[in-house]
């Protein structure tokens, strides 16, 4: 066990962990952030996804020590002042998801990407989301949101 | 003390401080009126036979339901209150549901079988009505005038003409009981209540029938939810399990070394072959789980190899065989026939692969209360499976349903809750145990495989007379679907409880694909023993319709076969031979919406070029629900792929709730189905599952997703309600195979329709 500062939506936290924890077990476990989650431990359905330095990120596949000295934000932290992230606005207008479990790596992954590229082609979008897995099949509605948000990105900017 | 997660009925009544209100009913003679007794501090569950097992109004006039129903991800608590605030005319955010909790909310048999909306809603919505119906009485006394100078607008009464006359509901019942008795009927799904409160005429509604936004949706976008991963207890431990090397290997030996060098490593829990690790925090018991060294002897060879499961199936004993249909003499007509069609349809062992592998946090306490948070569908059979597996009475156990990743049956959230109980009941503290991928891809429980030999009878006439089926399939209950015995669990199994639970369930012509009238008819239904009789890694039980996507991918595309041997459009075909009036019509909005090209299957071949197109059409029709769905499909010549560019779903469930819940629940059924149809297939050894991630075991993905999926909805409001969860995964993967027949001639009759599988098809054609 070492301890550990890190940086996770804007306020620094110390825990005293094995630096080779997926950060993933260290967020929900140290930090009680729920909104990424176990889906595999394997990196094939983006269900623990968390931005590091802007780039969305498998925390299941990131050991804590190299999360050290990086900006991390997690679901909990996209919202602003109370205020949806237009991205979860448009998911929430959309009423996108069944059982919702896995949309902590659908939000984030969107984000990332709009982020990047407000006008994602229908082939950059699944080409995004290829490596997330929705077990219930909310796809359709996962795109109507994305292009949605993707309106509202391309209004605002 | 636990974190609170939700309000329990009586620490409702607690905190609320209100007083006991009771009410005469005008027809107390039929419906003696209950009074309140003390009710005692323990956790089982509330009679149904009083109103305020149901139904409570607080101070503020929120109405609080208590239903033995959890949410499973398609929006039914919405709906429900959408039921509630109609009959109750209330602003919809002023009903709250308490789900599935065991110690506040009657046993209605948990979620199963699309039921929630067509049976469970039952006794709300007539609770609700009851409520209605008691509130009226008490402001006709208050406002001193008759009931029916009344009305009612967001919870409050008012004399009509008389605006300065009004009392809230909040006035008349906050924070009281609304204790009046109702009369029970009917247990589990079918548990009912009734009373002197009749419900609103359909035609009046105002809220139900109308879009609402699903109430879970925002805190779930928000990240402010909780899921049962998230349940955290003072003192709490967490657990892994460690499964057998395979099939009926048992323990021989460990060695811990290597675990307890682990910082945050607790104990090691060993009873007959369930070996579970405990520790401080979850990488800890991850790494400990890794680390045990166990000694297992040499799994059994229970299961064929995968290349020869169907033909293991086909000469497998029969254990149980059930006629489901029969009329005329189908084998007569065959051995007349001008012309006969035969054909054999497979569909492979499937996993619920749920998205959250599985998860509970169990704080046994064997002379105390014991209490365990699940996702599993059903708490109250829960409940009584956990009283039994720690030999307690089950008015000591509680079962606190808390929404885990979406189930589509008995996954195996069940056995991981019994994990949870084990490990805690041996480390004497709370403890969450969360599955690995590969203990519910491999390791939970299985939908069956299914094999379907089809034949019929065409006259010289060119008429289709006779149609002969016969399923051999592993049973659909091998493992319970109702959790409500301490063998259910694999965890159990693994202690030496035999599972004494099995049923057979066969997949049925008639039941699980739709009954076609056909001159003569019959259908026969075999079970085939499991391969191996506890702790099986390939174990069956219900997953997503039962039956129903295997028996209907059979009976579908053979439908689409005589119809091409007969030279007739499969959906014109189809009209011909059907009775029921709904059926045809969701048959023909499909067609409607979608343009559909009448003419026989197969398309005559376009010239040139590696990609083929074509339609074909499926239809469910599920315990008084009916779907149709029409597939497009491009085919790939060259390498077998098949991508589907266009559902288009016409659904019709009776008397539809909430509209935009059921359009997305059916677009999710939709896609969850295309990767049943396409992908999906359990992998196994002679005594594994080697299907354990999302690699070894796939399913849609993002560029599975077709172009456009429309949903044409059927609404019947003069009829009552049926089931929308499942009826829409049934058909997709035989009208994907027909629309592969059409585009290509190639008949593909193996479940998933894998590239290999169209290819070989394909090959085939051409050599023909």
């Amino acid at each position: 066990m070492s301890a550990a500062s890190l940086k996770v939506n804007g306020r620094v936290h110390h825990v005293d962990v094995d630096p080779k924890c997926p950060l993933l077990y260290v967020l929900r476990d140290n930090l009680e952030l729920n909104n990424p989650r176990f889906g595999c431990g394997v990196g094939q359905c983006g269900a623990c996804t968390v931005l590091v330095d802007n780039r969305a990120v498998r925390s299941c596949q990131w050991i804590v020590a190299n999360a050290i000295g990086k900006e991390i934000v997690t679901l909990e932290g996209v919202e602003t002042a109370g205020k949806p992230h237009p991205v979860q606005a448009a998911f929430i207008a959309e009423q996108t998801f069944q059982c919702g479990y896995c949309l902590n790596g659908w939000v984030m992954t969107t984000k990332a990407l709009l982020d990047k590229n407000p006008s994602p082609s229908d082939a950059e979008m699944r080409n995004a989301f290829e490596s997330l897995v929705c077990r219930c099949g909310s796809h359709v509605g996962i795109f109507a949101a994305v292009r949605r948000a993707s309106q509202s990105a391309k209004r605002s900017a | 003390m636990a974190p609170k997660l939700t309000v329990t009925r009586r620490e409702f009544v607690k905190d609320a401080g209100g007083l006991l209100i009771g009410f005469s009913l005008a027809d107390s003679a039929v419906l003696p009126r209950v009074l309140a007794a003390a009710s005692p501090e323990t956790v089982a569950a509330p009679s149904p036979g009083r109103l305020d097992s149901w139904l409570r109004i607080d101070k503020e006039g929120l109405v609080h339901v208590f239903t033995g129903k959890p949410e499973i991800g398609m929006g039914v608590g919405t709906a429900y209150a959408q039921i509630v605030a109609e009959e109750l005319d209330v602003p919809l955010d002023h009903v709250q549901l308490v789900m599935g909790d065991t110690a506040s909310t009657a046993n209605q048999g948990g979620v199963g079988g699309s039921t929630s909306i067509m049976l469970g809603a039952k006794p709300l919505r007539n609770a609700a009505a009851n409520a209605r119906f008691l509130l009226t009485q008490m402001a006709s006394r208050r406002l001193g005038v008759p009931a029916d100078q009344l009305e009612v607008k967001e919870g409050v009464f008012r004399v009509k003409g008389d605006a300065t006359k009004s009392v809230s509901y909040a006035d008349l019942a906050g924070g009281g009981d609304l204790n009046d008795a109702l009369k029970v009927s009917g247990d589990g799904f079918g548990l009912n209540v009734e009373g002197p409160g009749k419900p609103k005429d359909p035609s009046t509604y105002t809220i139900v029938g109308k879009p609402a936004p699903r109430v879970d949706l925002p805190p779930k976008i928000l990240g402010h939810f909780k899921y049962v991963t998230d349940v955290r207890v003072p003192g709490m431990l967490h657990g892994r399990v460690v499964r057998p090397s395979g099939v009926g290997a048992t323990f021989v030996s460990m060695d811990e070394t290597s675990a307890k060098a682990i910082p945050g490593f607790v104990k090691t829990v060993v009873k007959a072959n369930f070996v579970g690790v405990v520790a401080e925090n979850e990488w800890a018991a991850i790494q400990a789980a890794k680390a045990l060294k166990v000694t297992w002897t040499q799994p059994k060879q229970a299961f064929p190899e995968q290349m020869d499961l169907y033909a293991y199936m086909r000469s497998a004993p029969v254990k149980a065989s059930k006629e489901t249909l029969k009329r005329g003499d189908a084998a007569a007509a065959l051995s007349n026939a001008a012309k006969k069609v035969e054909a054999s349809y497979e569909f492979p062992f499937q996993s619920h692969a749920t998205m959250g592998p599985g998860c509970a946090v169990a704080d046994v306490h064997a002379d105390g209360i014991t209490t365990v948070w699940s996702g599993g569908q059903k708490p109250h059979e829960l409940q009584k499976g956990f009283a039994e597996l720690l030999r307690v009475p089950i008015d000591t156990v509680r079962v606190v349903w808390v929404e885990d990743a979406g189930s589509y049956g008995r996954p195996g959230f069940e056995d991981a809750a019994a994990d949870a109980v084990l490990l805690s009941e041996a480390a004497g503290k709370p403890v969450r145990v969360q599955w690995m991928r590969e203990d519910m891809t491999a390791w939970g429980t299985k939908g069956p495989a299914v094999l379907c030999d089809l034949s019929a009878a065409i006259d010289a006439q060119g008429e289709a007379t006779a149609v002969q089926f016969t399923s051999r399939a592993f049973s659909g209950g091998e493992t319970h679907f109702r959790p409500g015995d301490a063998g259910n669990y694999l965890g159990a199994q693994l202690t030496g409880i035999p599972n004494t639970t099995g049923v057979d369930e066969f997949a049925q012509w008639g039941v699980e694909a739709p009954p076609y009238a056909f001159q003569n008819v019959h259908a026969m239904a075999h079970v085939i023993p499991a391969f191996y009789d506890s702790a099986s890694p390939l174990r069956t039980t219900h997953l997503r319709d039962p039956e129903g996507p295997a028996t209907s991918f059979a009976v579908e595309s053979f439908i689409d076969e005589i119809a091409a041997a007969t030279g007739a459009d499969p959906i014109e075909f189809r009209l011909k031979h059907l009775e029921d009036a709904r059926a045809k019509a969701v048959l023909t909005a499909a067609a409607q919406k979608a343009g559909w090209d009448t003419r026989p299957s197969p398309k005559k071949a376009a010239a040139g070029g590696d990609v083929a197109t074509g339609r074909g059409i499926g239809l469910s029709t599920r315990n008084g629900t009916y779907v149709g769905t029409v597939a497009e499909v491009q085919v790939n010549r060259k390498t077998g792929a098949v991508r589907v560019t266009r559902f288009v779903c016409a659904h019709d469930c009776g008397l539809i709730i909430n509209p935009e819940a059921l359009r997305t629940t059916i677009e999710a059924n939709l896609i969850q189905s295309l990767g049943r149809g396409l992908k999906e297939e359990v992998t196994f050894d002679r005594s594994n599952v080697t299907s354990v991630d999302w690699v070894t075991y796939p399913v849609a993905r993002a560029s599975d997703v077709p172009d456009r999926v429309e949903v044409v909805l059927i609404n019947h409001p003069e009829l009552p309600s049926s089931g929308a969860g499942e009826p829409s995964s049934r058909a997709t993967a035989a009208a994907i195979a027909n629309a592969i027949f059409d585009a290509t001639g190639a008949r593909v009759r193996q479940a998933p329709l894998t590239p290999a599988r169209v290819k070989t098809a394909l090959d085939a054609v051409r050599s023909a």
